[in-house]
């Protein structure tokens, strides 16, 4: 599990950050991305990927969720 | 010398780890690279914020320095104690010139030393009762502070003392913030995690608890300045500039600043962030907590100032972009005067750059302002993300190195052979009898600011004054000298 921030970019595309490990990134993929669903299985543009509970969508971002890592980039 | 291509930095690469032991070797490997804008994310080319290697000299810093140094340090109206032995805080007094107004030792301290002088009863039997002793000592002698900071140095984490507990104690009976940093100097592989302490620090104990709200009004047009350390004046010279734009700077972070501007920071519209690298964990926080945006800016040569005004102002609205043109058009004289005194003096030379937080390329842009080139750059403490933002700045096949040692450092000179180096105290004297022009870019070499258009002045002018200085014609003593002088002689004769 980790702690990851979620926010938009500047061409409205979500942007993640681990604080961890000091990595930004797109997010290429969300699984779930409706206002009553959310979340679910993310990919990111280094490769990794990372599951979020399927929750409602934030109303605001940017906002910090824990994730488990389904598959690491490095 | 012309620039080396990518198959010489390489090879060059290749030549200075050659000494190294085989672990040794695959170890430093990967800390240096030859810069590819092409990359995307720097990860693929260059690791950052790993614990250095034992046996070779790094420039690193500790935790300790991190937070009470960088961070809390220029807050000037807390008494920051350096809790532990006297050395820590000492050796590292006022080093920084975070300048300030104030009246030293009555409403500002922050180029006093506050320590615990730890001695060894304190380590064997704890130091809690010395840390209320001095926070009462203080408490007499300096009415007029606005709360204390605790710094930890090693000894503090080591023997379990219990700071928070101190410090909750004493802000009760005070009535005033006193905050514990954990900021031990063990802990993290570099000054850095001191800085995410001291955020975190700030967060935990003078952002987050709630106290009744002070009165304050705001405007919409209230910005702060956050990771200006205030160097020789940067601040002043670059809230000036925000100020001429019709903003309102409310706060500054934390060069001059105080701790009533950083409660108050809450309440902008937008920050501003300078150093990204000791202060965005706040700035995060900020945004999602307050939902303050946050923004990068340069302010070092008026290209990136330029660049940086403009998209500051396109936060607000039409009035405010107008005024950004208008300070840029009012400044652009002295930019033509300094680019026409010094350009021609400086241009084409190449410049090697060593720093810290987000110097190596942020001042880039100065450099190139003035027809230089920067040909090698690296990062003490950066991590990933600050090598993502550098790569696009730096040219091709320039060298990039991380957490570089002492040997690697002088051999790259040997051969990059640069015009100038700008780095820190640590580098300087070796590099002046190699006989290589040298600028502190840490301290700025006592002079200063250099953020802002008045900066650029200023830098410009230290930076010909260093490298067109007549002493580095005088480097070869004239014994060695005689052999080439000898020629000429000869043919006179
Ligand atoms: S490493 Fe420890 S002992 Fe050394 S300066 Fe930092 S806090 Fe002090």
């Amino acid at each position: 599990m980790a702690n990851i921030m979620i926010q938009r970019g500047a061409q409205g595309e979500y942007v993640f950050y681990l604080p961890k490990r000091d990595l930004e990134g797109t997010i290429v993929s969300m699984e779930f991305d409706t206002p009553e669903k959310w979340g679910g299985e993310i990919k990111l543009n280094n490769g990794g990927a990372y599951f979020i509970e399927p929750q409602a969508a934030p109303d605001r971002l940017p906002y910090s969720v824990r994730a488990k890592r389904l598959d690491a980039a490095e | 010398m012309s620039n080396l291509t990518r198959e010489e930095t390489e090879a060059l690469i290749a030549e200075v780890l050659e000494v190294y032991p085989e672990k040794a070797k695959k170890d430093r490997a990967k800390h240096l690279a030859v810069n590819d804008q092409s990359i995307e994310q720097s990860k693929k080319c260059i690791t950052s914020n790993r614990k250095s290697l034992p046996g070779v000299m790094t420039i690193r810093g500790c935790a300790y320095a991190g937070s009470r140094g960088v961070i809390w340090g220029p807050i000037k109206d807390m008494i920051h104690i350096s809790h532990g032995p006297v050395g820590c805080g000492q050796y590292s007094r006022a080093g920084r010139r975070n300048y300030y107004v104030g009246t030293t030792g009555v409403n500002t301290f922050a180029e006093m030393n506050f320590t615990s002088d730890f001695q060894e009863k304190d380590i064997v039997f704890g130091g809690d009762k010395k840390l209320a002793k001095i926070m009462e000592e203080i408490e007499g002698l300096f009415p007029l502070n606005k709360g204390i900071s605790v710094q930890s140095e090693c000894p503090i984490g080591l023997i379990g003392d219990d700071i928070e507990a101190v410090s909750k104690k004493a802000a009760a009976a005070y009535g005033k913030p006193v905050v514990p940093v954990r900021c031990e100097g063990f802990r993290g592989v570099s000054q850095s995690l001191g800085h995410h302490i001291a955020n975190d620090a700030i967060r935990d104990w003078i952002l987050d608890p709630k106290k009744e709200p002070k009165a304050f009004e705001t405007t919409p047009y209230d910005v702060t300045v956050i990771g200006d350390y205030n160097i020789g004046g940067d601040a002043w010279s670059s809230r000036i500039l925000l100020e001429e734009m019709g903003l309102r700077v409310i706060a500054q972070w934390s060069g001059d600043g105080t701790l009533a501007e950083m409660e108050n920071t809450p309440k902008a519209k937008l920050n501003l962030l300078h150093c990204y690298r000791s202060m965005n964990y706040i700035s995060r926080y900020m945004e999602e907590k307050y939902a303050i945006p946050w923004m990068e800016y340069n302010f070092f040569g008026p290209t990136k100032i330029a660049e940086s005004l403009r998209k500051i102002a396109a936060f607000f609205d039409d009035s405010i972009k107008a005024k950004a043109e208008e300070v840029i058009a009012k400044y652009q004289p002295l930019v033509d005067a300094v680019v026409a005194k010094f350009k021609p003096r400086l241009t084409g030379k190449r410049v090697m750059l060593y720093v810290g937080g987000l110097r190596p390329r942020h001042v880039i842009g100065s450099y190139e302002d003035l027809g230089m080139e920067v040909v090698g750059t690296g990062y003490e403490f950066a991590h990933g993300d600050d090598y993502d933002r550098t790569i696009k700045e730096m040219g091709n096949a320039t060298l990039l190195y991380d957490d570089v040692t002492g040997f690697e450092f002088e051999e790259f000179v040997k051969r990059v052979k640069p015009d100038l180096i700008g780095s820190g105290i640590k580098e300087k004297y070796v590099f002046h009898k190699m006989g290589v022009p040298f600028r502190q870019l840490h301290s700025w070499d006592y002079s200063g600011p250099y953020h802002g258009y008045d900066g650029f002045a200023v830098f410009a002018r230290d930076m010909d004054m260093t490298l067109n200085n007549p002493c580095w014609s005088k480097m070869t003593p004239p014994w060695k000298k005689v052999a080439e002088e000898a020629e000429p002689v000869a043919k006179a004769a």
